[in-house]
């Protein structure tokens, strides 16, 4: 028996083990027997070869054989499946939003946040669901993934064992940003996990602005740190020069409280130079939005903004 | 063997009607109709190789030469070409052409214009796809799974691509029911269901699923077409239609495909391995029975595509349930063709080669084939390079090097020419140490945990993916010297006797390149 970071990870890596231990078994003994075979009847050792005599007991049991071994080895992919598929009652839910190119944590007290947190040693079940298309929930250290599929509710638990930071992947491919839809999973102490519950609204940063950046998703495609995503970084974007495309027509506009606000509410507008128009239009409200333009507004102009735009623009 | 008279007119010369480029596009002769298909395959091979390289070549420099929607482009175009216009039509439109008639001493298939008219099929079909690469609103993108709603939403040449896939699946029908009625109606007296070659056997397999299973792939692609042009919701949850509608419908024709691919592939294998170990294939009616046996379980299997698409677990143990027992007919397959090994007196050219390394890739193939068809190991590898490396040894190194296979074994009767052992040795070799750097490594990114179809990834997986990219550059030179060998012996090689290897079938019997009418009269075979 083999632990992981996760109970369930620690079923899967052993079934994994055994079945491809007996495959390798397999494809060594298929390999030397062909090898022998090829060098002892080889032309110039066996000039004449003689036809053998088919023997009905020895294709019954070369039959017989692989199927024993082939139900032994699906034996080893069930044994535990029940286990791994089925949440204990008591699991706390946590419902897990896919969309086009982020992912939303939702726990039960109302918080939202694009990180997924969880305490170590109890058990959680994520409820999961796509806001647009079909995308894939892959934790590779806890060995589970499960599909996000628009207008169905599918379903995944685990138990952390070892506190720790560890990638959450999309492996359904989901369009342009597939590969950028990424997150992490923290498992923290209990008690830690139960602190950072009660504290209720308050992002990291302490602004209200990047709570909300964090829930909508609009990290998936967009850094705060100047790196260039799916989408342009916020890091000195407010009052910076930007060139996009409106109505087909470049121009190159000043980055003020209204081209942002018009780029959240109609995304297709102006189209920043060197991005694909596809920015999804997302429900905000009005105080949401103030919230959010000011937050971008502390990230601010900074010098090599100008750089990294022209840089952008030659992509 | 009867004495072959020196003067005689192949096929190549005898015309028809016709003159210049007509001569092959209105011939409704079975060998010219192969070759035509031969080569439009080898060329569409050519393209997928390249776009392959482009994306190995990026995965070292994420975003250097490609950008990110390009890159989704090109693995989408890379899968597309590969499956649908390379290895599903494949085997049975080139080799199958060429060979079945005259395997089973016949003149011609059963239907020589409906096989001009499927050769025409093909074209259009691939003329279509060839078309949404270019068209305004850019190449597909979604993959050659076409996944709705993905693929309903995207606005890229989807309509396009899926109608051409479309019309291809009925040259894939029509091709099925002509070989099928072929192997029933026009074997030579003797030819018998017990005697029957096993590269035929395999085809007549395959032509049942190519007739029983393409239906539901053009269904599947009209639901797409209707989406995307009428908006009809037959995917669409908001519309009261299920997205894993599409993945069952799917995938119920795309693992028989699979199958549509192996088994002639297996056929091969069949004919090549006994005529190089000089002896009768061990297991006849194993064999043949593992063929028909694959044949209709591969029905069933579909659903190990989507262990983790939210179906339910119990249909997911049935399905797994299902899989392992489509194993054992391939399991039996392996273990005749080695057996057929034991107190063989094995000649080793180039064919052979090809064909006892098929064993051994197909075999990794088939066993990771298993490992992702257990229900937990799934859960981890499902959607990762594991998958990738898994399809890729059962697709090219299964497949792929039965084609080379029987490209070697087939090219003096089809060309009239010899081949040089050695380059095609040398090329063998350097073909399978670059197969393995290129996709074993893809193995262990999947265990990693690394996704399919990234254009990026986080750093930890670089080194694995170098690797894999060089071994992309050793295969590509590999098959760069195959090619070459070929190309020059088409030219400059020696002319071939009718039988260099010794074989056993018919094609052997009558000169290369065959003549028109294929046999002066009707063969009549003796046990």
């Amino acid at each position: 028996m083999i632990l992981g970071p996760s109970n369930v990870g620690g079923k899967i890596e052993t079934s994994f083990l055994i079945i491809t231990a007996a495959c390798v078994v397999l494809l060594i003994a298929v390999t030397a027997t062909m090898l022998a075979f090829i060098w002892r009847y080889r032309r110039a050792r066996s000039p004449v070869a003689e036809d053998v005599e088919e023997k009905l007991g020895l294709e019954i049991v070369l039959t017989v054989l692989p199927t024993v071994l082939v139900l032994g080895m699906f034996y080893f992919g069930w044994v535990d499946f029940d286990y791994i598929r089925n949440p204990p009652k008591d699991a706390m839910p946590i419902d897990v939003i896919a969309r086009q190119w982020s992912w939303s944590f939702k726990y039960q007290n109302g918080r939202q946040t694009d990180t997924l947190r969880v305490p170590v040693g109890e058990p959680v079940k994520l409820i999961m669901t796509s806001e647009d298309v079909t995308h894939s929930f892959f934790i590779p250290a806890y060995r589970i993934k499960e599909d996000c599929v628009p207008g169905l509710k599918t379903h995944l638990w685990f138990n952390a064992d070892q506190t720790g930071t560890f990638d959450i992947f999309c492996t359904e491919y989901c369009g342009l940003g597939h590969s950028h839809m990424r997150a992490k999973l923290i498992a923290m102490p209990a008690a830690d996990f139960q602190k950072w519950y009660g504290t209720k609204e308050e992002a990291e940063g302490g602004s209200k602005g990047l709570e909300l950046l964090q829930a909508k998703g609009c990290l998936g495609c967009h850094t705060t740190d100047g790196a260039r995503k799916v989408g342009p970084t916020f890091r000195g974007l407010y009052g910076g020069k930007v060139t996009v495309t409106t109505n087909a027509k470049e121009r190159t506009i000043t980055a003020d409280e209204a081209y942002l606000e018009r780029s959240v509410r109609d995304p297709g507008a102006d189209v920043v130079k060197g991005f694909p128009n596809i920015m999804p239009k997302l429900p905000v409200s009005d105080e949401e939005l103030r919230e959010i333009v000011g937050y971008l507004e502390t990230l601010g102009q900074d010098d090599d903004h100008a750089r990294r735009n022209g840089h952008a623009a030659h992509d | 063997m009867e004495e072959i008279t020196a003067q005689y007119e192949s096929f190549y010369h005898e015309k028809g009607r016709y003159k210049g480029i007509l001569s092959w596009l209105m011939s409704t002769d079975h060998k010219r109709i192969g070759i035509q298909y031969l080569c439009a395959l080898l060329a569409f091979f050519s393209i997928g190789v390249l776009l392959g390289l482009l994306m190995r070549l990026n995965l070292i420099m994420p975003g250097k030469i490609i950008g990110q929607e390009t890159y989704n482009r090109v693995f989408s175009v890379h899968g597309i070409v590969m499956i649908f216009l390379f290895i599903i039509p494949g085997i049975p439109v080139a080799f199958g052409n060429f060979f079945l008639p005259i395997m089973i001493g016949a003149r011609d298939v059963a239907f020589p214009r409906l096989n001009r008219f499927t050769w025409w099929t093909y074209l259009a079909g691939a003329t279509l796809v060839v078309i949404s690469l270019f068209a305004a609103g850019g190449a597909p993108d979604t993959g050659w799974t076409f996944y709705a709603p993905y693929s309903i939403r995207a606005k890229a040449n989807i309509t396009l691509a899926v109608a051409g896939v479309f019309v291809l699946g009925f040259s894939s029908i029509l091709t099925g029911i002509n070989f099928v009625t072929t192997i029933h109606r026009l074997r030579a007296p003797g030819v018998t269901w017990q005697n029957l070659p096993l590269f035929v056997w395999t085809l007549y397999a395959t032509g049942w699923v190519q007739l029983l299973a393409t239906p539901v792939l053009a269904i599947t692609l009209i639901f797409i077409i209707l989406g995307r042009v009428f908006g009809v919701g037959f995917f669409d949850p908001a519309k009261g239609g299920d997205p894993i509608l599409y993945e069952h419908l799917f995938w119920t024709y795309s693992h028989p495909a699979v199958y549509i691919m192996i088994l002639p592939a297996m056929g091969i294998i069949s004919e090549v391995i006994p005529v190089f170990a000089r002896k009768k294939i061990f297991g006849y009616r194993a064999v043949v029975y593992s063929a028909l046996g694959i044949a209709s379980v591969g029905y069933f299997v579909w659903g190990h595509h989507m262990f983790t698409s939210g179906m339910s677990d119990t249909a997911r143990i049935i399905f797994s349930f299902i899989t392992f027992l489509v194993a054992v007919p391939t399991g039996v397959k392996i273990f005749n063709w080695v057996g057929t090994l034991y107190k063989a007196s094995i000649v080793g050219n180039a064919p052979m080669y090809f064909a006892l390394t098929f064993i051994f890739l197909f075999s990794i193939g088939g066993l990771t084939g298993l490992i992702i068809g257990s229900l937990e190991p799934n859960l981890h590898l499902h959607g990762t390079y594991f998958i990738v490396a898994h399809f890729h040894y059962v697709m090219f190194g299964g497949v792929g090097f039965a084609i080379l296979a029987g490209l070697h074994y087939w090219f003096p009767k089809m060309s009239g020419r010899m081949y040089e052992e050695r380059p095609a040795k040398i090329g063998w070799f350097i073909l399978f140490v670059g197969f393995n750097v290129l996709y074993f490594s893809m193995f262990i990114l999947g265990y990693e945990g690394m996704p399919r179809r990234y254009f990026d990834y986080p750093p930890r997986y670089f080194t694995l993916h170098l690797v894999s990219t060089i071994g992309s550059w050793i295969l590509a030179m590999g098959l760069a010297i195959i090619a070459g060998n070929l190309l020059s012996a088409l030219f400059r090689g020696p002319k071939a006797p009718a039988d260099p290897w010794g074989g056993r079938t018919l094609e052997w019997t009558i000169p290369s390149p065959p003549p028109a009418e294929n046999f002066a009269e009707t063969p009549v075979v003796r046990d």
